[in-house]
């Protein structure tokens, strides 16, 4: 398992009805490639975080594939315009079976 | 502003080579998480004969590399100052002691980072911030000390780094410290291996000018530890200072020794006024 993997997410608190919000992700992975020989020339194994998603209430908004070329530490920043109170879930998805997740509310008014 | 006038007067030589672009440092200005202004120019020390202003490497980066610093979100360097911050809070050692224990909550360090490296007078030296952490290590927690250039030794200079932030840097140079100075200053001129470069060639005399692809700054260490996106880690002073020595193809002297501890004194020094900014952000 990739060590020292942490999820952080940045979601404002409240939002007006109807405003466009930025939401900021990071991970904290060191993104192996595959690609890369250790000094005795063999092959260091792929480890990459492979999908990401977010959802809110339930609903997926976000979904996206990550390849091996994306650098260590990915970090997503998108626009969301929220339509009531809820939560966001975020989900990363690790090469080696791991899922990480982390869930922010937002308070609509 | 002598550089200016320098440019022009090469303008037409220029012509015949394009591609090789000069630029001085941008205009922007740096503020931290919209409350943290950061000084990056400001006048020269008068310790710095040869330069009127002096800039943070910050002003010599792109606008995308730039934006990564203005948000600790978005800075990858405060990755590793959240380690150090469980570092700080962990017991170590036979002493059965952690950070906390002596120094209370990393804030209480702020104003540190600015005044190192500095003459120790327990110990009849200069010290830097790394050597005081491993001080502290074996002599006050009995624990293991630290690689110079080593991972956590950064993240924990990068933690004590991040509470100074938007203070200036000012460290002594006279009294005690002042023959390590004169060394440190002795190195910067000092031309090293097969390119026969010294680090005024670069940073003093050329700064502004493209070296191939990369925009020359002054070599200002007020952003240091520095997280660099070519190896996306923190990078400490000295880890910096050997890369330098040796792309100029000369044998370098070892992160930790008391050459590379005069020259960080001295280049320190000549950022004297600029504000603290690590963990800064550069490619």
């Amino acid at each position: 398992m990739a060590s020292g993997v942490k999820p952080r997410v940045k979601v404002p608190k409240k939002a007006a009805a109807g405003e466009t919000i930025t939401i900021k992700t990071l991970i904290s992975h060191k993104m192996e490639s595959g690609q890369r020989k250790d000094d005795d020339g063999n092959i260091i194994p792929r480890s990459i975080i492979n999908r990401f998603t977010a959802d809110f209430n339930g609903q997926n908004v976000i979904d996206v594939t990550l390849e091996p070329a994306i650098s260590t530490n990915p970090y997503f920043q998108f626009e969301a315009v929220v339509p009531e109170s809820g939560e966001f879930k975020f989900t990363w998805y690790d090469d080696d079976g791991s899922v990480y997740d982390t869930s922010k509310k937002i308070t609509v008014s | 502003m002598k550089k200016t006038t320098a440019f022009i007067g090469s303008a037409a030589a220029l012509v015949l080579v394009p591609g090789l672009a000069l630029s001085d440092p941008d205009e922007d200005s740096l503020t931290i998480n919209g409350d943290i202004p950061i000084v990056t120019q400001t006048d020269a020390p008068a310790h710095t004969e040869n330069l009127s202003e002096i800039y943070s490497g910050w002003r010599f980066r792109s606008d995308e590399t730039q934006a990564f610093q203005m948000d600790d979100f978005d800075n990858p360097g405060m990755i590793g100052v959240e380690n150090a911050a469980v570092d700080w809070e962990t017991v170590d050692g036979s002493a059965g002691k952690s950070c906390a224990n002596c120094h209370g909550a990393p804030e209480e360090m702020a104003g540190v980072r600015a005044v190192y490296p500095k003459w120790n007078e327990e110990m009849g030296k200069v010290t830097t911030l790394e050597m005081e952490v491993n001080n502290c290590r074996e002599t006050r927690m009995g624990a293991k000390t630290w690689k110079y250039t080593g991972g956590d030794m950064t993240d924990m200079v990068a933690l004590i780094s991040s509470v100074s932030r938007g203070m200036p840097v000012n460290v002594e140079i006279n009294g005690p410290a002042k023959e390590t100075w004169e060394q440190g200053k002795e190195l910067y001129y000092t031309r090293t291996g097969q390119l026969e470069l010294s680090c005024a060639n670069c940073h003093e005399d050329s700064y502004g000018m493209m070296i191939r692809a990369d925009h020359l700054s002054q070599g200002q260490i007020n952003g240091f530890p520095t997280y660099r996106l070519k190896n996306t880690k923190l990078n400490s002073v000295h880890a910096r200072f050997k890369g330098c020595v040796r792309d100029t193809r000369a044998q370098t002297y070892k992160p930790g020794s008391p050459e590379f501890i005069a020259l960080e004194l001295y280049v320190a020094s000549r950022g004297n006024g600029l504000s603290v900014e690590g963990p800064s952000v550069r490619n």
